[in-house]
């Protein structure tokens, strides 16, 4: 037992690793107990990814050492590391949608008998293997027959059953759960703590990281800030670090939409009349105000990314109507609500939103284009034009508009598509979780502009998964559940109200 | 630093590779069969003096596969792909047979005249006709994918083999040979000494061009093939960009198979054109068209088809035997699979970074005894 006299699973010392014009890590240190939850903080761009990536063999880092259980080693690959026992879960799932939840979590491990797979023995290992986190499935069926949240707890079920990993690190696990199934996980990485697995979990959720974490480390912009015992770290002051900055920003968010609620002139906008799908929403009633925010609260799958969908005219209402400025809307699709003037940023940025191998100025100019149609082209200078206008005002940073959207940070990814509709100057803005995944910083600056918006005649619907920013900027929030509306209530409703809503009890 | 940032620009290019490979072959020729460069004037007594020679022969022989690259490219743009060229050639070689000589069976139209200059239908029509029946392919093609929902792959599968038996029921199942001079124009006919093919190769690219990346419609058919979800929530009309792609390469099609029936004076359904779309997939991928769509070339695409058929008329040049063409032609498959995998060229990235790398060492070294 050499654990004696190294109580550290793995340590990693000195990791330096630059790319082309930016060095993404300095000098970090890091360093994981065994049956220890480590949480990692830091906003987009601090190096959390870039240290996991080191840490799992995608990228090889210029200096420093890993020591796993007191060995030195090197990571040559994704694949080594797991054999290493070293197994991640990514913020978006990986898995393969199209085939069987029992074969993703198998994947190269299948069951064989008489040399082919054993596809019965293959469910029940699956199956067994989903029971251990209490979930209780058709393991036969797609995976994307299912929803983000038990997809994300089948990555968790593959790494930990057939990866056998000894370190787990979670990379924003809880961004797509609802409040009972982060319980459910964080029961069940309370059980692998027990059995003395290390657990790296990144969040951008800072309750959850105080609920679940014993130690915290802290980076900024590639450097560490430090390691801290979760309990002599208060909250606050865990901010600071990660930002180096106070929480003046957030104040500011606060103040705005005090002064705003004075301006509002009641005008409508938007309205919905039984609006629903079925078989996906129930018949709603919804109203939209010029000047207003209003925000949909709701656990995952209550309705409120299908009501949006509806709005948006993704989907074609089956009942009801809806009406902008007392025109009935009569064709639904996306392009007929961009010449209405609706906007939608989609809940799923990647798969959703941005345009991926598109330059950030076509990524901006491409709603506006669709607009045009195909025989009113911007020119290129116009096209830069736009593009660096909302580079500008939204703060998007990047060395050029000319460079790929996939290159941008999530929180600027955000701030993009949010580009690409203002472009279009719209008269409602629908936002599904705009801030989701993205860091403190940027979130502040995103619902300072959605506040900044409406005070300047435009109508928003914000959907969000953070109660807390959810009242922060709307006023009047329509709470979701079970694929209907179930209250409505003015801004200044208080938060208990709102999930015993969300909960059912009211 | 501006030259490097030049080379850089150019290594980027789309262009890169697919000039890069021709340059590859003709130094080849320059080396092993100087004859290949051989240019002459034939004084034709049909068409005027032109040039010849195996350079031409190459910008001739290889037009209809010039063609069916552009329009391949922009279905393979969209992320999608069309199988059914070939058998949009012989559909349309088959419409410009059968209009020229209806009485299916070879008889000529007057016996007077041996038909040289007679045709059943006026030239214009005949091409118009040939036009709109491959743009038809098209649209059956585009409507399959975007209306009907099918994967590119089986919707094109459908007119490759069925497109060859509507063309066998036009002719009757017949190879029909052609008797009408103005239609051997196309495949044959020169203008200022060169090939009337290249003439309409050039066209059909700049305007292609022109329609592609003067208007929104490249940016779209990018953006679609990147994204389609992405593309339809932001408004683009992700099915009628796909439309335009299949019919236009339906449109090329047809072209081609308007040269190449004119080029060889017959139609014959079960073998004009065949294996085009592999070789038109294999210009578009040379292209630097990745088969999953997104940012595409149109010149390159054309280029890429040009490689292909240099390298055709080389191995013909060199003496290999016709049947041995196409484990030749594997080779250089094999040579582009290997330069467009993302692994290899990594590797190749990783050699050239050392290369840079290593003199920058040295400079450093060099300016700190200098201090």
């Amino acid at each position: 037992m050499s654990m004696v006299d190294s109580p550290d699973l793995l340590s990693m010392k000195g990791i330096t690793k630059s790319f082309p014009g930016v060095i993404a890590l300095e000098d970090v240190d890091f360093s994981l107990r065994k049956g220890e939850v480590h949480g990692l903080v830091g906003e987009n761009g601090a190096g959390k990814s870039t240290l996991i990536k080191v840490l799992t063999g995608v990228e090889h880092p210029d200096t420093g050492s890993i020591e796993l259980e007191g060995k030195p080693i090197q990571v040559r690959s994704p694949q080594h590391s797991q054999e290493l026992g070293i197994s991640t879960v990514y913020q978006e799932v990986n898995l393969c949608t199209n085939i069987s939840v029992a074969e993703n979590i198998v994947l190269g491990h299948e069951p064989h008998r008489f040399g082919s797979i054993d596809w019965q023995e293959m469910n029940v290992l699956a199956s067994q293997a989903l029971k251990r986190l209490e979930i209780d499935i058709d393991v036969s069926r797609p995976l994307g027959n299912y929803s983000l949240a038990i997809q994300q707890m089948v990555a968790i079920a593959r790494s930990l059953e057939i990866a056998s990993a000894k370190i787990l690190i979670l990379d924003e696990p809880t961004s797509s759960l609802d409040v009972n199934e982060t319980n459910l996980l964080f029961d069940v990485v309370r059980k692998l703590k027990d059995q003395g697995h290390g657990i790296i979990f990144i969040t951008h959720f800072l309750d959850q990281v105080y609920r679940i974490a014993d130690r915290i480390t802290v980076l900024r912009n590639g450097k560490l800030v430090g390691t801290y015992e979760t309990g002599s770290l208060p909250r606050i002051e865990l901010i600071a670090k990660m930002l180096g900055r106070t929480m003046t920003d957030l104040d500011a968010v606060t103040k705005s939409k005090v002064e705003h609620e004075q301006k509002e002139s009641g005008e409508r906008v938007l309205e919905a009349k039984g609006l629903g799908l079925t078989g996906s929403l129930e018949p709603v009633d919804l109203e939209l105000g010029v000047n207003e925010v209003l925000g949909l609260a709701g656990l995952l799958g209550s309705g409120r990314t299908e009501l949006a969908n509806l709005l948006f005219g993704i989907d074609k209402p089956d009942s009801g109507s809806l009406t902008l400025k007392g025109k009935k809307i009569e064709r639904f699709s996306p392009l007929e609500s961009l010449k209405n003037g609706i906007a939608l940023c989609p809940e799923d940025r990647k798969a959703e939103g941005i345009i991926g191998d598109l330059t950030i100025r076509e990524n901006i100019i491409l709603a506006l284009q669709a607009h045009y149609g195909w025989f009113k082209f911007l020119s290129p200078e116009k096209q830069s034009e736009i593009a660096q206008k909302y580079i500008q005002l939204l703060g998007i940073v990047t060395p050029s508009p000319e460079q790929l959207a996939n290159n941008l940070s999530g929180g600027n990814q955000q701030k993009l598509i949010l580009a690409r509709w203002l472009a279009t100057n719209p008269q409602v803005l629908i936002l599904d979780e705009p801030t989701r995944g993205i860091d403190v910083g940027a979130k502040a600056e995103i619902q300072k502009l959605v506040l900044d918006l409406a005070d300047e005649g435009k109508s928003c619907v914000f959907i969000s998964s953070e109660l807390e920013e959810v009242l922060r900027i709307s006023h009047r929030v329509v709470v979701m559940r079970d694929h209907k509306k179930a209250a409505e209530y003015s801004g200044d409703v208080n938060d208990q109200t709102i999930i015993q809503t969300m909960a059912g009890n009211l | 630093m501006k030259n490097s940032s030049l080379l850089n620009r150019i290594r980027e290019s789309r262009l890169f590779l697919p000039l890069g490979a021709l340059v590859l072959i003709l130094i080849f020729d320059a080396l092993y069969s100087p004859g290949f460069f051989k240019l002459g004037i034939l004084q034709d007594p049909v068409y005027g003096n032109h040039l010849y020679g195996n350079l031409v022969d190459v910008l001739n022989d290889g037009a209809p596969l010039m063609l069916v690259a552009i329009g391949m490219t922009l279905v393979i743009a969209t992320g999608g792909i069309d199988l059914s060229v070939g058998a949009v050639i012989a559909i349309s070689g088959a419409m410009g047979a059968v209009l020229i000589n209806p009485s299916l069976g070879n008889q000529l139209v007057s016996n007077a005249i041996t038909a040289r200059d007679v045709s059943n239908t006026p030239l214009p029509i005949i091409v118009l006709v040939d036009l709109a029946a491959g743009t038809l392919c098209g649209l059956w093609n585009g409507f399959l994918v975007t209306r009907a929902k099918i994967q590119p792959i089986v919707a094109t599968l459908v007119l490759m083999v069925a497109g060859r038996g509507i063309a066998q029921l036009i002719t009757n199942g017949q190879i029909m040979t052609i008797y009408y001079t103005p239609y051997f124009w196309f495949g044959n006919g020169f203008i200022l000494g060169l090939p009337v093919s290249i003439y309409i190769v050039l066209a059909v690219a700049i305007l292609a061009w022109v329609l592609v990346r003067k208007t929104s419609i490249g940016l779209f058919l990018e953006s679609v093939g990147i994204n389609a979800k992405s593309s339809y929530y932001s408004g683009i009309n992700e099915q009628n960009v796909k439309l335009f792609a299949y019919t236009l390469c339906g449109l090329c099609g047809a072209i081609a198979g308007l040269i190449l029936s004119s080029y060889v004076h017959s139609e014959d359904a079960n073998n004009i054109g065949l294996n085009y779309e592999l070789d038109a997939i294999l210009a578009v991928v040379m292209g630097g068209t990745s088969l999953a769509g997104g940012r595409f070339s149109i010149f390159a695409s054309v280029v890429g088809a040009i490689v292909i058929w240099t390298f055709t008329l080389t191995v013909y040049t060199l003496g290999v035997p016709a049947n041995a063409l196409l484990a030749a032609k594997a080779v250089l498959v094999m040579v582009v699979i290997l330069l467009y995998s993302e692994y290899f060229r990594r590797f190749l990235n990783r050699l050239s970074e050392r290369r840079a790398v290593r003199p920058e060492v040295q400079k450093g070294a060099e300016s700190g005894t200098a201090n």
